[in-house]
């Protein structure tokens, strides 16, 4: 599956993904203490830029999971052709993520239809502790 | 259920997804969805998600094809309503 995810480095914000079915995805990221947008966010004091996040969260929740379910209905051909892209968020944020951190996303599907996926997705950081959480959505569109 | 409460009901779910507040002001059924209203193609499953949920009816996602103007979704839910 993340042989699928079109995102590559230094803009793909998932490691590993731990669980995906029809309904969920569990996914992980360690951000880079080396990441270049530390450099500007901010300047001494480097804390992961919210829209980070939220594409963190839209990579697991809403590409990942989208890229699975269009592949349980249409052929790997087909799937190839579709390209997915943000639509739509709303966000809290409830903490920060530092460089270094590692970071899980729990996406759960609420629906899929007409090759749009939305999605309820949490990050949680390694103690457990929440730091955003919201609606995502994305559609599938010709590549 | 009369036409005109369908209606009612239409632009009431489309309202908050509507960009061109002019066009909404005098939306009739021959308003287009997306080139008058201006709501985000994307939003389209929102509002069908959101017209099954109001008229308590399902919408099968080939039917949502046939629909461009207000007028399109009035007689797609009537028409599910009996």
């Amino acid at each position: 599956m993340l042989e699928l995810v079109p995102q590559q480095a230094p803009f793909r914000f998932i490691d590993e993904i731990h669980e995906l079915d029809r309904e969920h995805i569990v996914a992980s990221y360690r951000f880079s203490e080396d990441a270049d947008f530390y450099r500007g966010h901010f300047p001494g004091n480097p804390i992961t830029p919210g829209v980070i996040l939220v594409e963190a969260m839209a990579q697991a929740g809403v590409v990942a999971q989208g890229i699975y379910l269009y592949a349980l209905e249409f052929s790997a051909e087909e799937v190839e052709k579709v390209i997915t892209v943000f639509t739509d968020a709303s966000v809290d944020f409830s903490g920060q993520v530092l460089p270094g951190d590692r970071v899980t996303t729990t996406g759960r599907v609420k629906f899929f239809r007409r090759k749009k996926l939305r999605a309820e997705v949490e990050m949680r950081k390694e103690d457990g502790s929440l730091v955003c959480s919201g609606e995502l959505s994305g559609m599938g569109v010709p590549r | 259920m009369e036409q005109s409460a369908v209606m009612e009901g239409v632009v009431k779910i489309l309202t908050p997804w509507v960009k061109n507040d002019e066009a909404l002001k005098g939306v009739s059924m021959e308003t287009n969805i997306l080139d008058d209203l201006k709501v985000n193609s994307a939003r389209l499953v929102d509002v069908v998600i959101a017209f099954e949920d109001e008229f308590d009816i399902e919408i099968d996602d080939e039917d949502v094809d046939t629909v461009n103007t207000v007028g399109d979704a009035v007689q797609l839910i009537s028409s599910k309503l009996g």
